[in-house]
């Protein structure tokens, strides 16, 4: 008993877990403690790197690429591009308006937690049989998470995820079009001092 | 091989943290930094009961979820910029009429 936990904790995928596990909650809780922003935007792109390094193990190697390119590189960038350009690099003020606000943050999330694994201690497991699924479905397990699982996955007129991924082509139009317009500099606001 | 519960666990830990983050910070990019993180943790937990049930959903809709991360997010700061050059300052607690 004990020695198969050592195995699963302390051998191979076992300990590749602990490592990025604990790497992710720490960096996780640099983000929050840190009170430079600078240093919170690197520090979650280290913690994006510990998930990413854990969808690996998930064997879900398409979407470590995607999180690795998507979050760490793109959505990062923009984060410390609008930290430098809003000149926001400086800590926060110790000012605090209301008292007692860290401890109730940190109250609430507890009783969140609580909450969740009373939901998870309580629940009746559900059987974990093969899902039905429409034929056609690539083998489950190392074949899903590659990119031509997802592809086939993704691309399957059978599946449900093809209107999904045409509307979320219409979502980027959009965000897109909607963050030049607001970031666009109006000419009425510059004829304001 | 790791238990699932393991994944849950780590998801659950990620995204308490994201809103002890969310709560307590006064700055609003590192707020939108932490819903970054709380998006991250129910990825992965979709992600491994993904890999662990054998279905494809789990996959598919963390990566929908990337998608709508990244439009959130050029959204959301473009909003702040437009916010930072009407009031030359971005704390949330002064940021509470909706009114430019």
């Amino acid at each position: 008993m004990i020695a198969t936990l050592f195995d699963a904790l302390f051998k191979g995928p076992g300990l590749l877990f602990f490592a990025f596990a604990f790497g992710a909650l720490a960096t996780a809780t640099l983000v929050v403690i840190s009170k430079n922003p600078v240093r919170a935007a690197l520090f979650l792109v280290l913690n994006l790197f510990c998930v990413a390094v854990l969808y690996l193990l998930l064997s879900a190697f398409f979407l470590a690429a995607v999180q690795v390119i998507v979050y760490a590189g793109a959505i990062m960038v923009l984060f410390l591009f609008v930290i430098m350009l809003l000149n926001l690099g400086t800590p926060e003020k110790a000012r605090e308006r209301l008292k007692f606000q860290v401890p109730a943050a940190v109250g609430a999330a507890l009783m969140l937690a609580l909450i969740v694994a009373w939901a998870i201690a309580t629940s009746t497991p559900v059987s974990v049989g093969p899902v039905a699924l429409p034929a056609d479905t690539p083998a489950s397990g190392d074949a899903m998470g590659t990119p031509e699982g997802i592809g086939r996955t993704l691309y399957n007129p059978s599946l449900p995820w093809l209107l999904p991924f045409e509307v979320t082509s219409i979502l980027l139009l959009v965000a897109t079009v909607g963050a030049v317009v607001l970031a666009k500099r109006s000419n009425a606001e510059e004829v304001k001092p | 091989m790791i238990p699932l519960s393991w994944y849950l666990i780590l998801g659950a830990m990620l995204f308490f943290i994201g809103v002890v983050g969310v709560l307590t910070k006064r700055n609003p990019i590192v707020i939108f930094m932490c819903i970054e993180m709380m998006l991250n943790a129910v990825n992965l937990t979709l992600v491994a009961l993904g890999r662990y049930l054998g279905h494809a959903g789990g996959q598919m809709i963390a990566l929908f979820a990337m998608a709508v991360a990244a439009a959130e997010v050029a959204v959301g700061l473009g909003i702040l910029i437009r916010i930072f050059r009407s009031r030359e300052n971005i704390n949330v607690d002064e940021i509470n009429v909706l009114q430019g």
